[in-house]
């Protein structure tokens, strides 16, 4: 009986084993800055949890990974230390990225902001420009000087899309608004970038937006008693008495389901570029001052971006010397707005 | 209560300074450690992984010494200059003018077959890094500008000249308006050596590594450079070319990390793009004190600053430990082995009273 029984017995224990200890899928993050910085990686870090968060999934990170050579060491570490998903979340992770994948087939990896994609390899990035369109319309309802400053990193297409997007909102709610930009040159640089907010106020501008990591130019707009629009997560702690909202990113839904999708089977290495539909950029609540008409119009907009009713490269637009560059009723494809390399009309600067 | 006084030794310590190193080695991985448990995390199995993970693998060895070419050749070139008392603090402007120069040349002769090529690109960043390191010391004899201060600033300058051609002229079209020139040409490119992960750059140090050691011991212009550094009065009141050295180390140092920016575009990188700074010519600041100025030594320390910042990353994903804690561990290092230098150079005899 005992023997018989035993083979029945070691088979049960087995599947037992396989379904209570299944390996946890190991997911790895690469940051190209420290997650406590409020901006751009803390954004994805949050994303991060939200995965840890899923049953059978453990994550990790390395953060402050220069891009070239040290984030290719880090990806392949990863890699051989049995890493089953590798998210990488800045453009120059793209090239190391692709040269890993090719050694590591049975890795999945996902690579943020770029454009290459291999067998095992998707990018993927979010259209944060409806959120900056939406955010616009709020700066542009809230100006009174209609001079807006925009304080951005590098003329780089990403931060080019999301400029010129916030200018179409402005003016769609005030048709004569201009915005201003100044280059920076740093995607996290207290208080340089402060000191750009700053030449922006004294020209005039009264709302500042901002594409940096850091929360230094919204505290410039509160020391002046201006208005400003925060990124990457809501910053109203920084600056509460001036801060309207902020286009905010939301990775944790969006990870989350390309996990689940890796688990599942069904995933495909392709380009993502999910926006409002998918909750994957949002707008921050909006501060106390921002009036309840300015609230619905701008909340009744991102229903019709979300739904898809409305896009926001809907011509006619016109570029910084008034030659129409897309007609009236014409969408600009998404290939356009990937190499977006000129500035709408109402932009006060230039592409260097 | 017992006073002490510090005397100068009469005898280097010889083997003894191994002693002081590691004993300094051995407090900063103590504070180290002790920083780790405050965190709540293990100790000794962090201090443990970052070893192994940094030495411990085939694959982990490859890591450190990729990543030890640039600071080495770096630190070679800085610490040829602190020989002579002149302090070349521009190692990094130096480094982006010779990777602008090899880019250049592979952007120039795309066709040319790699023997060709490569030397010219090799021969291109010794230029344009030298001929940057050239203009501090030739600005300090001429004008007596301090080198320290003007070599820090062309640091700025290199770094603009870099960023205004991946931004203008050499972007690549189709990189969607990223800044960064298109692939270079794989004759551009340094081969790996096969079987490995390592490029033929490491035999480059090698070689510059072994010159350089002759140089400094077996030459007439070594002995002078030497003697300069001592006492340049005594050396210039024999007559020893003092101006020709400061310009030669400046050249020769401006050069080395020329070589460097060389090997991280055409090794690593493939192409120009402005991540290719990641502060290694400041590094070399450090690693060559470490080093004592002296060639071998500098090898081992790049080596071995090359193991802590690797081992970091691991350390960073097994345990989650901040990225700024790899930067506290290496100033505690530093600091450390500067103080133990003071007991290589010095003794403490207790002062008796009366």
């Amino acid at each position: 009986m005992m023997r018989k029984c035993l083979p029945l017995f070691l088979l049960a224990l087995l599947a037992l084993g396989s379904t209570c200890f299944a390996k946890d899928i190991k997911v790895g993050f690469v940051y190209v800055s420290p997650v406590g910085d409020a901006g751009y990686s803390y954004a994805h870090d949050q994303g991060r949890l939200a995965v840890e968060a899923m049953d059978g999934v453990t994550t990790s990170f390395v953060e402050s990974v220069a891009e070239g050579q040290d984030s290719e060491r880090v990806m392949m570490n990863m890699a051989r230390k049995d890493y089953d998903i590798i998210f990488a979340t800045s453009y120059g992770y793209m090239d190391p990225m692709l040269k890993v994948a090719k050694e590591f087939p049975n890795v999945k990896f996902l690579h943020c902001s770029g454009y290459k994609n291999a067998e095992n390899m998707a990018n993927y990035f979010g259209r944060i420009y409806q959120a900056r369109y939406l955010t616009g319309m709020v700066a542009g309802a809230m100006t009174k000087s209609k001079e807006l400053g925009y304080v951005a990193a590098f003329p780089i297409p990403e931060v080019i899309r999301g400029i010129n997007a916030f200018t179409l909102g402005a003016q769609s709610v005030n048709p004569d608004v201009q915005v201003r930009v100044v280059w920076t040159k740093t995607w996290y640089d207290p208080a340089t970038e402060k000191e750009a907010a700053k030449s922006l106020l004294d020209v005039g501008c009264d709302v500042i937006a901002q594409h940096q990591d850091s929360p230094g130019p919204q505290e410039a707009a509160q020391e002046r008693g201006v208005w400003s629009i925060g990124y990457n997560s809501d910053m109203s702690a920084f600056a509460p008495k001036s801060h309207l909202t902020s286009a905010v990113w939301n990775w944790g839904p969006f990870y989350k389901e390309m996990v689940q999708q890796i688990i599942d089977g069904t995933w495909k290495a392709q380009f993502y570029w999910y926006g409002l539909d998918h909750g994957i950029v949002d707008i921050a609540p909006f501060g106390p001052m921002v009036p309840e008409d300015v609230q619905k119009t701008v909340l009744a907009k991102k229903a019709e971006i979300a739904s898809g009713a409305y896009q926001v490269f809907t011509g006619p637009i016109k570029d910084q010397a008034g030659t129409e560059k897309v007609a009236a009723g014409a969408v600009m494809s998404d290939g356009d707005l990937l190499g977006f390399n000129w500035f709408v009309q109402g932009v006060v600067g230039t592409l260097e | 209560m017992p006073a002490f006084s510090a005397v100068r030794r009469q005898e280097p310590l010889g083997w003894g300074s191994c002693l002081v190193f590691f004993a300094a080695l051995g407090l900063a991985f103590l504070v180290s450690g002790t920083l780790l448990a405050i965190q709540g995390k293990p100790a000794l199995t962090g201090l443990w992984l970052l070893v192994e993970s940094a030495f411990g693998s085939r694959h982990a060895l490859e890591d450190c010494l990729i990543k030890a070419v640039p600071i080495f050749l770096c630190s070679l070139g800085v610490g040829l200059t602190f020989r002579l008392q002149i302090w070349n603090i521009g190692a990094e402007g130096q480094f982006a003018l010779g990777a602008v120069g090899a880019t250049w040349a592979a952007l120039t002769f795309p066709t040319w077959p790699w023997y060709a090529l490569l030397p010219i690109m090799l021969l291109c960043a010794s230029v344009a890094g030298g001929l940057w390191g050239a203009i501090p010391a030739v600005l300090r004899l001429k004008l007596r500008a301090n080198e320290i201060i003007v070599s820090l600033m062309l640091n700025y300058v290199g770094i603009l000249i870099l960023e205004f051609l991946v931004y203008g002229v050499w972007k690549d079209p189709g990189s969607f308006g990223f800044p960064m020139t298109s692939e270079f040409a794989p004759a551009a490119v340094v081969a790996r050596i096969a079987g490995t992960r390592l490029n033929w750059g490491l035999l480059l140090c090698l070689a510059i590594g072994v010159l350089m050691t002759v140089f400094l011991r077996s030459t007439r212009l070594g002995y002078e450079l030497r003697a300069c550094g001592e006492n340049v009065r005594a050396a210039r009141y024999a007559r020893m070319p003092y101006a020709f050295l400061v310009i030669l180390v400046m050249a020769v140092s401006g050069a080395l990390a020329g070589w460097a920016g060389f090997l991280e575009a055409s090794a690593i990188l493939g192409r120009l793009q402005p991540s290719i700074m990641s502060g290694y010519g400041y590094t070399a600041i450090v690693v060559a004190w470490l080093a004592n100025l002296n060639p071998l030594i500098i090898a081992v320390a790049s080596f071995l600053l090359a193991g802590l910042r690797v081992g970091m990353e691991t350390l960073q994903l097994d345990l989650q430990v901040p990225a700024a804690f790899g930067g506290i561990m290496e100033g505690f290092i530093l600091l450390a082995v500067l103080a133990g230098g003071f007991f290589s150079r010095y003794r403490l005899q207790m002062r008796r009273a009366g």
